[in-house]
C-alpha cells in the first residue's frame, strides 16, 4: 500500500461523523407529521382513503406511525393542508399505542427504562433479524452504525451471533417461512433479553399486513420495548430511539 | 410516442402459438442471437383450464421488445427446454412452482421461493448430495452474522475447497404478486417501492411506465430527465454500498468507511430533492411530485463534484492496494461463456463480459438523446465486479453532470385522471442498479389488474454466485456474495 495514497485518503475523508445526533438537521426529510387542528372539510374523507394502510382514523383524527409509509399522499389529496410533514426524525415510541399522532399532539417522550439502564448500563449489543424486510429498513440499520451516525459511541453495537446479543432488533412484517428462525434467534439469546421492531413492516405489518403468507404470532409473545416508525426509519430515528430508552441524557458520548 | 422500455399489446393481438410453436419460436429467437429477458405464467383466460399460459419476451437491438404467448392445444403438454437452454431454468421452475405445470425433462427442478402449496416446507430442501469420505457439509443461515436478509446456503466441500454451493431461498417471501394484484391501482406504488426497498427507483419507474402505456399517458422529456437522474443517483448509491462491503469483507477499512460515507452524501441528496434517502415517493404514473430547480440544480451540481472529486482518492488506493488485489482477483470467477449459458443480466453480466444493459441496448427516456456509455469487464471474478461498480459509478456521475445542463426548471405536476385501457397486457423494463427489472400487468375486460408479475434480476443470477463459489475456498464466500450483492426479497416476492 502507498503511504501517501493513504494519507490522502485520510485528509479528504475528514470529520464525518455528525456531532450530536440529539440536535442534528436532516435537510429535505420527510419525517415526524404535525397534524393542526383546524376542523376537516365537511364530509372529506379524501386522506384516509388514499392511504395505503390505513394509518388514518378522521374520527378523532389521528396518524398512526406504526402503519404509515410516509408516501406523502394524504398531504397531497387535503384541501386543508391538515397533515404536514416535517424534519423531526423522532420517531420512536415504547408503546404501540404511542405511535399516533393526534391534533395538535405529536408522539410523547421515549419513556427511559430503568430495567435496561441497571441491567445493561451503557452498554447495548443487538442482533438484526431481518424477517421479510425489503433491505430498506436493513440499510438504515446498517447505516446507524457507519462513520456518519457512529452508534458505537454511545456503546451500541450490532452483534454477530445471538449469544452476544442484549437484544433483538426486528425489521421485516415477519413471513411465515421465517417465522421459525426468527423464535430460533430469540430462544437462542440470554435472558434477560428485549425486542426492538424497526419500520412499518415490522411494527403492523405494513403494506402487507393483509397478506396471507406472514406468520406475527412472534409479537404477540414478545412485545417489544421500543417502536421506531418509518419506511424506513432514518438512522437517525433509530439511533436516537435507542438512546432514549438507555436513559441517555444527551448526545454526549 | 410510445416508450422503448414498454410494450403494450390489446390481448387480442397479442402473438399466440400453440405450446410446440411456442418452443420453436423461442429456439428461433435464440438461434437468432436475441436475448431473453423473461418466461413468466398468467392464469389462462379459460378459467375451466389450469394450465397457464406461458409468455416469453426477448430484446432485439434494432425491434426492441418481443412479446409472444404459448397456450396449451388439446391434450397437449409443455415440454422443458432448459436442457437445452440453461437460461430458462429459474423460470421454468417458478412457473411449475406457481402453476403446478409438469416441466418433464428439466434437471433441476426445485423450489424457487417456497409459495403457495410449498409455503411451511422449508424444512424439505431436496439438497443435491455430495458422498465420499471426507466430504462435509456446511450450512449456513437463514439468518447471518451481519444486517442483511435471510436465506439458506448449503456447502458441499471436499477440504476448506467448495465443491457444490446450494442457495435455499424463500425465506423472505410476503406473497408481494398476490397482494399487487388485488390492491387499487392508486395504492399501488408504495407496495412496489417495498418489494425490493433498495430498488425502489427502478421498481417504481418500471410499474410508471408500465401503467402510463395501459392508460395512454406520457410524461415531457425533463420529467424523462428527473427519473433517470433518480435511478443513476440510486446506481452510485448501491454501488456505492457494494463497494464499501466489499471492503469490509477483506477487512479494508479506508474502502469500508469512505465508500460508507460517500453514499451518505448521495443518499442525502436524494433526501433533498424527494424527502426519502431511498427515492421512495419520488415518481409516480403520470406525475412530477417534487419541483425541480435552480437551487436543486446547483446542489446535485455540488453534491456530486465532491463526489466526483473524494472517490477518485479513494479508488486510487482501493485498485492499488495489493492487499485488495491479492483477496478480489481470479476469485469467484463466472467466466463470460458460463455467464452466457446460465444467463446472468446486469452488473454480475457485465463483469463476466456480457453486453447486457437495456439502458443501453433500449434507449429508452433520457437515455436516448444521451447514450450512457455500456460498461464492461471480462474477466467475471470479485475484482471484475468491483471495478464495473467503480467504473459504473463514474460513468454516471458524469453522464448526471451533461443532463443536468438541459434539464430546465420544473414545477410539480398533478397526475391527470386516466384508466387503463381494458383486455391489454404491458411488460415494461427498467436497468435497475443490479440488473433488468420487469412489470408487467394484464387488465381484464372492465381494465382492472387480472395479473401483474413483477422480476428482479436476482432471480436470474442467485445461480451465477452458486457457480463461481465452485472450487473457491470457503472462506473466500462471503466477498463472492457481496460482490453479486443480489436481492433474497427480489427472489422471494
Amino acid at each position: 500500500m502507498n503511504l501517501l495514497d493513504a494519507l490522502k485518503v485520510r485528509d479528504s475523508q475528514g470529520k464525518q461523523f455528525v456531532p450530536d445526533v440529539r440536535a442534528a438537521n436532516p435537510i429535505g426529510f420527510r419525517g415526524l407529521p404535525v397534524i393542526n387542528d383546524a376542523p376537516c372539510q365537511q364530509g372529506c374523507t379524501e386522506c384516509s382513503d388514499c392511504c395505503p394502510t390505513t394509518a388514518i382514523q378522521l374520527q378523532n383524527f389521528s396518524l398512526d406511525l406504526g402503519r404509515c409509509v410516509w408516501c406523502d399522499e394524504c398531504v397531497r389529496v387535503c384541501p386543508k393542508d391538515k397533515i404536514t410533514f416535517t424534519a423531526g426524525y423522532r420517531t420512536a415510541s415504547c408503546t404501540r399505542d404511542g405511535l399516533l399522532v393526534h391534533e395538535g399532539r405529536g408522539l410523547g417522550p421515549v419513556e427511559a427504562s430503568e430495567a435496561i439502564r441497571k441491567i445493561f448500563g451503557r452498554s447495548l449489543k443487538l442482533r438484526s433479524v431481518s424477517a421479510g424486510g425489503c433491505n430498506g429498513c436493513e440499510l438504515e440499520i446498517n447505516a446507524m452504525a457507519n462513520v456518519n451516525f457512529d452508534c458505537g459511541r454511545y456503546g451500541i453495537d450490532i452483534v454477530a451471533s445471538p449469544r452476544h446479543a442484549d437484544g433483538l432488533i426486528l425489521s421485516g412484517p415477519i413471513s411465515a417461512n421465517m417465522a421459525e428462525a426468527l423464535e430460533l434467534c430469540y430462544e437462542g439469546m440470554p435472558d434477560p433479553k428485549f425486542v426492538i421492531a424497526v419500520g412499518a413492516c415490522a411494527i403492523s405489518g405494513g403494506v402487507f399486513e393483509h397478506s396471507p403468507v406472514l406468520d406475527r404470532a412472534f409479537l404477540g409473545r414478545f412485545e417489544p420495548d421500543l417502536y421506531v416508525a418509518g419506511c424506513p426509519p432514518h438512522p437517525l430515528s433509530i439511533v436516537n430511539g435507542i438512546l432514549d430508552l438507555m436513559g441517555h441524557a444527551d448526545g454526549s458520548w | 410516442m410510445s416508450h422503448p422500455n414498454v410494450l403494450l399489446q390489446p390481448l387480442s393481438e397479442l402473438e399466440t402459438l400453440d405450446f410446440g410453436g411456442f418452443a420453436q419460436r423461442i429456439e428461433d429467437h435464440f438461434a437468432n442471437g436475441r436475448r431473453l429477458l423473461s418466461l413468466f405464467g398468467s392464469p389462462s383466460s379459460d378459467p375451466a383450464d389450469s394450465t397457464p399460459e406461458l409468455h416469453a419476451v426477448f430484446v432485439d437491438r434494432e425491434q426492441g421488445l418481443i412479446h409472444f404467448r404459448g397456450r396449451r392445444q388439446g391434450t397437449q403438454h409443455y415440454l422443458s427446454l432448459t436442457s437445452e437452454f440453461p437460461v430458462l431454468h429459474c423460470f421454468e421452475r417458478e412457473i411449475h412452482e406457481q402453476y403446478g405445470l409438469a416441466m418433464p425433462g428439466h434437471p433441476w427442478l426445485k423450489p424457487i421461493r417456497f409459495e403457495g402449496t410449498n409455503l411451511k416446507r422449508m424444512n424439505d430442501y431436496p439438497f443435491y448430495k455430495l458422498k465420499g469420505k471426507e466430504v462435509h457439509e456446511v450450512g449456513v443461515g437463514p439468518i447471518h452474522a451481519g444486517v442483511i436478509e435471510p436465506g439458506h446456503f448449503r456447502f458441499m466441500c471436499y477440504g476448506e475447497t467448495v465443491q457444490h454451493l446450494e442457495i435455499h431461498l424463500g425465506y423472505q417471501h410476503r406473497g408481494a404478486e398476490a397482494l399487487l394484484r388485488k390492491t387499487a391501482p392508486r395504492k399501488l406504488p408504495p407496495l412496489i417501492e417495498s418489494i425490493a426497498g433498495d430498488t425502489a427507483v427502478g421498481y417504481a419507474l418500471a410499474h410508471c411506465r408500465a401503467w402510463e402505456a395501459l392508460c395512454g399517458l406520457s410524461v415531457p422529456p425533463e420529467v424523462e430527465a428527473i427519473r433517470c437522474l433518480g435511478l443513476e443517483l440510486e446506481r452510485v448509491a448501491m454501488h456505492l454500498v457494494g463497494l464499501s462491503g466489499l471492503a469490509t469483507d477483506i477487512a479494508f477499512l479506508p474502502g469500508s468507511s469512505t465508500y460508507g460515507r460517500l453514499r451518505t452524501s448521495v443518499i442525502n441528496l436524494s433526501m433533498r430533492l424527494c424527502g426519502s434517502r431511498f427515492g421512495r415517493s419520488w415518481f409516480r404514473p403520470g406525475e412530477l411530485r417534487f419541483p425541480f430547480n435552480q437551487s436543486h440544480k446547483v446542489d446535485v451540481r455540488k453534491t456530486v463534484q465532491q463526489v466526483q472529486t473524494d472517490i477518485a482518492i479513494i479508488n486510487n488506493l482501493f485498485q492499488k492496494s495489493k492487499t485488495v488485489q491479492h483477496r478480489l482477483c481470479t476469485t469467484g470467477t463466472v467466466p463470460t461463456p458460463l455467464a452466457q449459458e446460465i444467463g446472468l443480466v446486469g452488473m454480475a453480466g457485465r463483469a463476466s463480459g456480457l453486453p447486457c444493459d437495456l439502458r443501453n441496448e433500449l434507449r429508452g427516456g433520457a437515455y436516448a438523446q444521451r447514450p450512457i456509455p455500456l460498461v464492461i469487464e471480462s474477466t467475471g471474478d470479485c475484482w471484475a465486479r468491483g471495478l464495473i461498480r467503480i467504473h459504473e459509478i463514474d460513468t454516471s456521475l458524469n453522464w448526471i453532470m451533461q443532463l443536468l445542463d438541459t434539464i430546465p426548471e420544473v414545477e410539480a405536476e398533478p397526475p391527470p385522471k386516466a384508466e387503463p385501457r381494458p383486455n391489454c397486457v404491458a411488460v415494461s423494463f427498467e436497468e435497475g442498479w443490479r440488473g433488468e427489472v420487469m412489470h408487467s400487468i394484464q387488465t381484464d375486460a372492465s381494465g382492472n389488474i387480472a395479473h401483474y408479475k413483477v422480476q428482479d434480476p436476482s432471480l436470474r443470477n442467485w445461480f451465477g454466485l452458486a457457480q463461481s463459489v465452485k472450487n473457491n475456498a470457503i472462506y473466500d464466500f462471503p466477498i463472492c456474495n457481496k460482490s453479486f450483492d443480489l436481492s433474497y426479497c427480489g427472489n422471494d416476492l
